[in-house]
């Protein structure tokens, strides 16, 4: 390449264009670059060293069998002995941890001190084994081995021409033996063929789950279903849960624990101190002009209004309750909803309200759900509209 | 951009730059920090035979805020029904006498001793009742159900407090305060009264033996030793990747360092 | 160790058994030339052994893991070692986990090895990525291993999240909970999609045994083929080289495959193994049992996914909320902005980096020799300003810990992140390139000038000079790199002899294909220092040690004001 010559020769007209040095990009000639121009051969052709007047890459036939420092290495060797010794011992310290320390249902005192216990021992002796016989290889690289450098050439990457034209042809001649360009019979209801084909595997992922239809759009919750404590699973009245500020969370009578039901019909009740608690009457205009009430201060009972908690981002139980702001938070990605206006979106990329289970008491008194929820819970999605 | 870099030479441009660096970030820092603000609330409280001491413990030391009849102002809320259990976990943590007004009531430590604490509270629920303070017995964990505990706390505490109680943040600067130092009775009062933010979790809706499950787990969680090696926080993947990143690559690197640092030798050119 | 020992020979019966082999594999010539590849020393070279590392002890420990987990929904109540939990109602999945934790003697052990090296394998990903990027190895001919290595990063992180996701404790199930609202957000075919990967509603009861066997077998073995491909592509092309002397784009300097690069990459092994087994001694991760099984009623404060997924995680946390309604059908921005456009955007603008830069530069030679960033300020530049992103977001997703921690308002994190997404690279972007320009600069006066000694010398007029020593050849060819400089290159479009330009550089398209080349390569050449010139500056061929002082040009010695270089860049 006429670059190369630059360096050497330059005069000082020349010396206001860059200095080049070979294997750096080309100062670019243009944008364009010249597909026909054979760029592909710089990779290959470049023999001169690197720079001007640099050393020259050594080229040897033969490792050298001998360290020119044979004192330092018979020292480094030691060191290196040491540590491998380390590493067999500590390899033994591992077998002999296992068998020797007990976990589980086996120890006598706490399983978890045992498991500590046994966990130390265990990746010690194997963190040592292996740290000892790294370090005693590296050492011996260095320091033992002899110092080598080697200079190996690079071959071009772009086949010659010849190459390449003898590919084409086999390809060619491959195409033409076939028939297949001669025979638009045979080629189209060969790609015919292949198709459907293609279409089967996903089509035999079917059964992989039912559809969805409309089981999104609602949950267990159902006229009459109590409402009782999670985790206690009791059932609860106004009168017992009458501390201003209390929030807990219910779930259907009968479902308690049926996660895949929980996963859409738990729900949390709250307390407000009086006057606190104003839900707004809130309609939805649906696409078929039928309007749905989603809120309504006819769905609380003696202050006490409940909602879902399954956010309505992306299905984490929105669960943190702020009694002095009366916020609930979404720890997840930090939606948060006004509970006493209808668990409005003030913050956070929730996309709607919290759904309001609509409460009411039953003959006995214990808090019931008047119905299901009046639209769909949880995360948005395509069918939801 | 040539003024600055015609001068960027002097010496004194290194330093102004050192300077206005960290002026910046440090303005950048006070301006996040500590913002915001709202008062703290109590719950109830209970009556005993200590009122009158209590009244002048009132007297000089919450009245202030509270009102000379517990009535609340405008800067603290009534303690008529608060009750003695709210007394004894706000004074007893050491939250109350509050220190300076902001988001959150830090806990810091207690100014008045255990029999004071009494006294004040006895005059507080005297004054209207509320939840009283809870009773050996109830919070014992002797025979507690650690495991209902567990799924309980999940369900109701751990959205806050972390799942091993490490603490989390509310909004607007509150924060639910880590769990590592609380006695049991602080635990019971906490969930009977809801301090501050907390949510009132009265007896009626968690009952007395399931308030002690929770706070059997608490305890037992708080006293377990970690088995893998140290609990980096116990706040999850956000230490873990910290460690895996500065701890595992950063040796990593510093071994891949010295595996292709070049020999003495070959650095000096001395082979002897 | 005297000179004439006798030269070691291969004993008969292995001499004879390796005949037998080449007998049937024809395999000497080939072997041998194996054996005596070079590989280049440079420590970032080491960043993709440690991911390839981490991923064979994946393997190791995995298999181990598999040996005892069960990856089953159905539930059960817990009555094992681990008393605290005792009547707890989890599946077996989390059963068996808290088995192996408790009652396997080393089973803690190989989950934490396994664990941290997925964390660690990640890392190294990102890291070699990185270095890949930043020295632009990705260039012609390496841009197909570029994209292999994307594919495996994307791979990587899908493989950790489904990986974690199968002990079904609280912490994972969660995410799972969010990728499964993610899938439902997707127009059309979300609601399908979530039904036929969780076998219905969630949590169902498959997603366990599903994410287990691509876990285990269907990506490891895309792995296994993809990463072979990798190593093939590396050793058929050769490795890169850091600029130095003696190196150039037609050799690779380095230390032959055996017996040396073997050992060191032994022991770099054995290392890999040592820092993750020390990590799983030491530092607890993913303790489960403290977590608790999982149950859709249930959250904890300061739930973060692991850290390649968190920036996923800030993405959604930052985003304000948005949907739209349109003829009963419901579009959540809120989920597929932040879920799917961002990574999608991210992940493209990755795997079609090469491509993009050799469009801006008119670069399509090939290159064998690795730059320094500060060679190619425009793409650092481009880098770091994508860390900043990546960074921004990967931060926000831990925002209510760094909330609580550094007594931050929880929304002011979101606020603050909300804008420096978009300031925060353009700053990064400014800030590194003038960086870059300013770290050629001195390279440029290195090469001219040399390198101050810190010797001070009076001269007999009175005034005191440093010396410089000029640059040894080993240094020169290590940081001469002179870039494509504006003066070399196309700042207007070609025109042919009748004053048109080229048919491609017309229009809309070549200008700006015109405006973004001279952007990029934009910078400072470094040429090296030419010998014997009357430039007055050294003669370098002195000593390293020598005192060779600076001749004067034009007087006494006076230092050069040293503001300039080679050619500047127009400032």
């Amino acid at each position: 390449m006429s670059d190369n010559d630059r360096d050497l020769e330059d005069t000082p007209a020349e010396r206001q264009a860059p200095h080049r040095v070979i294997g750096t990009p080309a100062p670019a000639p243009g944008i364009l670059a010249d597909p026909e121009r054979g760029d592909g051969d710089d990779g290959g052709k470049g023999t001169r060293p690197y720079g001007p007047g640099e050393a020259e890459a050594p080229e040897l036939d033969e490792l050298p069998a001998e360290n020119p420092n044979p004192v330092s290495a018979r020292n480094w060797e030691r060191v290196a002995a040491a540590l491998f010794i380390v590493s067999a011992l500590a390899s033994v310290a591992f077998i002999a941890a296992y068998v020797g320390l007990e976990v589980g249902g086996d120890t006598k005192g706490n399983v978890v001190v045992a498991t500590l216990r046994s966990n130390l021992a265990l990746g010690s002796a194997m963190a040592l084994a292996f740290l000892a016989i790294g370090i005693g290889m590296v050492i011996w690289v260095r320091n033992i081995m002899p110092p080598v450098e080697l200079a190996e050439e690079r071959h071009p990457m772009a086949s010659p021409k010849e190459d390449r034209q003898a590919f084409a042809e086999t390809i060619i001649e491959g195409a033409e033996a076939s028939q297949i360009t001669k025979r638009p019979l045979l080629r189209r209801t060969l790609i015919a063929a292949t198709l459907p084909a293609a279409l089967a595997p996903l089509v035999i992922l079917r059964d992989l789950g039912p559809e969805p239809k409309g089981s999104l759009r609602t949950t267990v919750w159902k006229k009459g279903t109590r409402l009782l404590v999670y985790g206690t699973n009791q059932p609860i009245t106004p009168a017992d849960f009458d501390s201003p500020g209390g929030m807990i969370t219910v779930v259907p009578e009968g479902y308690q624990d049926n996660d895949e039901a929980l996963a859409k019909a738990t729900a949390i009740i709250i307390k407000m101190e009086p006057g606190q608690l104003q839900v707004p009457t809130r309609y939805d205009d649906g696409a078929d002009g039928a309007r749905t009430l989603l809120n309504s201060m006819n769905w609380t009972v003696d202050n006490i209004v409940a909602y879902s908690k399954i956010c309505t981002h992306l299905g984490c139980p929105a669960a943190l309750y702020e009694q002095t702001t009366q916020r609930i938070l979404c720890p997840c990605h930090q939606s948060t909803f006004q509970a006493n206006t209808g668990a409005t979106v003030i913050f956070g990329p929730a996309p709607r309200p919290l759904p309001q289970l609509p409460i009411a008491t039953n003959a006995q008194g214990y808090l019931v759900a008047q119905s299901d929820f009046q639209e769909p819970v949880g995360p948005s999605f395509w069918e939801r509209g | 951009m040539r003024w600055i870099t015609a001068r960027r030479r002097r010496p004194l441009f290194g330093y102004a730059a050192v300077l206005l660096a960290l002026v910046a970030v440090g303005m950048l820092y006070a301006a996040v920090t500590g913002v915001g603000g709202s008062t703290a609330s109590a719950g109830s409280g209970s009556s005993s035979a200590q009122i009158a001491e209590g009244k002048d413990l009132f007297d000089t030391s919450c009245s202030s805020c509270h009102g000379l009849d517990a009535q609340g102002s405008s800067v603290a809320p009534s303690l008529i029904g608060a009750g003695a259990a709210a007394v004894d976990f706000q004074v007893g943590t050491g939250r109350m006498p509050l220190k300076e007004i902001g988001a959150e009531a830090a806990q810091k430590p207690p100014v008045f001793n255990q029999q004071q604490i009494y006294a004040i509270a006895a005059y507080v629920a005297s004054l209207g009742g509320g939840p009283a303070i809870p009773t050996d017995q109830q919070v014992s964990t002797a025979g507690a159900d650690a495991g209902n505990g567990q799924s309980l706390f999940n369900a109701n505490c751990a959205q806050c407090h972390n799942y091993s109680g490490a603490g989390g943040a509310l909004t607007d600067g509150k924060y639910a305060p880590p769990l590592t130092n609380a006695t049991n009775r602080q635990i019971y009062e906490a969930m009977l009264t809801g301090p501050e933010a907390m949510p009132v979790f009265n007896d009626e809706t968690l009952p007395s033996a399931d308030k002690r499950d929770i706070i059997a787990y608490i305890t037992q969680t708080r006293a377990e030793a970690n088995p893998g090696g140290f609990s980096l926080g116990r706040i999850g993947p956000t230490t873990e990747g910290l460690v895996a990143w500065l701890g595992g690559i950063g040796a990593l690197v510093l071994a891949a360092m010295w595996i292709t640092a070049k020999r003495r030798e070959e650095r000096t050119g001395d082979h002897g | 160790m005297t000179t004439d020992n006798k030269r070691l020979t291969i004993p008969k019966p292995v001499a004879k058994q390796a005949g037998e082999l080449d007998d049937r594999l024809h395999a000497a010539k080939g072997v041998r030339t194996l054996l005596r590849k070079v590989f280049p020393d440079h420590w970032t070279f080491l960043l993709g052994e440690i991911a390839l590392y981490s991923f064979i002890i994946l393997i190791l420990t995995g298999i181990f893991l598999t040996l005892f987990f069960q990856p089953s929904m159905t539930d059960v109540i817990y009555h094992g070692s681990y008393t605290k939990l005792d009547g707890v109602r989890m599946s077996q999945a989390y059963q068996s986990t808290l088995n192996i934790s408790f009652d396997v003697r080393g089973g803690l052990l190989m989950r934490q090895i396994h664990h941290w090296a997925a964390d660690v394998f990640l890392a190294a990903i990102l890291c070699h990525l990185l270095r890949i990027f930043f020295t632009g190895a990705y260039r012609k001919p390496r841009e197909t291993n570029w994209l292999i290595g994307i594919v495996m990063f994307t791979l990587g992180i899908l493989e950790g999240f489904l990986g974690y996701s199968m002990p079904d404790d609280l912490l994972s199930g969660t995410g799972v909970r969010i990728a499964e609202g993610v899938l439902l957000g997707i127009p059309v075919v979300g609601t399908y999609l979530s039904f036929f990967l969780f076998g219905g509603q969630f949590p169902g009861t498959e997603f366990v045994v599903r994410f287990y066997i691509i876990h285990v077998l269907l990506i490891p073995g895309l792995l296994l083929a993809l990463v072979s491909a990798h190593l093939f592509l590396m050793v058929h092309q050769k490795h890169t080289q850091m600029p130095g002397p003696g190196r150039t784009n037609a050799n690779v300097v380095g230390q032959p495959m055996y017996p040396y690069f073997m050992v060191k990459t032994g022991a770099f092994f054995f290392f890999v193994f040592g820092v993750l087994a020390l990590l799983a001694t030491f530092a607890q991760i993913n303790p489960i049992w403290e977590v608790g099984p999982y149950t859709p009623t249930a959250i904890s404060a300061g739930s973060q996914p692991d850290f390649y997924m968190g920036f996923l995680e800030g993405s959604l946390r930052m985003f304000p909320s948005w949907t739209w309604d349109i003829g009963g059908h419901t579009i959540s921005w809120d989920v597929l902005i932040p879920a799917l456009v961002v990574p999608g955007l991210i992940f493209t603008a990755l795997g079609i980096w090469p491509f993009l830069e050799s469009w801006a530069t008119g670069d399509k030679s090939y290159h064998n020799v690795n730059q320094r960033p500060r060679n190619a300020p425009t793409r650092t530049a481009i880098g770091m300003a994508g860390i900043t992103i990546y960074g921004i977001l990967w931060l926000e997703g831990a925002n209510d810990i760094i909330a609580v921690h550094l007594q931050i308002p929880l929304y002011l994190t979101t606020e603050i992140a909300r804008w420096a997404i978009f300031i925060g690279p353009v700053i990064v972007f400014w800030a590194t390139r003038r960086i870059c320009f300013g770290l050629q600069r001195r390279d440029a006066s290195m090469l001219t000038h040399g390198v101050e000694t810190g010797i001070i010398r009076q001269l007999p007029n009175g005034a005191f000079v440093e010396l410089e020593r000029p640059l040894s050849e080993g240094e020169v060819a290590e940081i001469a790199a002179p870039s494509p400089s504006p003066t070399a290159a196309i700042t207007a479009p070609e025109v042919d002899d009748n004053g048109l330009p080229e048919p491609a550089l017309r229009g809309a398209r070549g200008k700006l294909q015109a405006r973004v080349h001279e952007i990029f390569v934009e910078g400072i050449s470094l040429a090296p220092p030419t010998n014997g010139h009357g430039n007055g500056h050294g003669n370098g061929h002195a000593a390293i040690d020598g005192e060779s002082e600076r001749a004067a040009v034009g007087g006494g010695g006076t230092p050069q004001a040293e503001d300039g270089g080679a050619t500047e860049d127009g400032e």
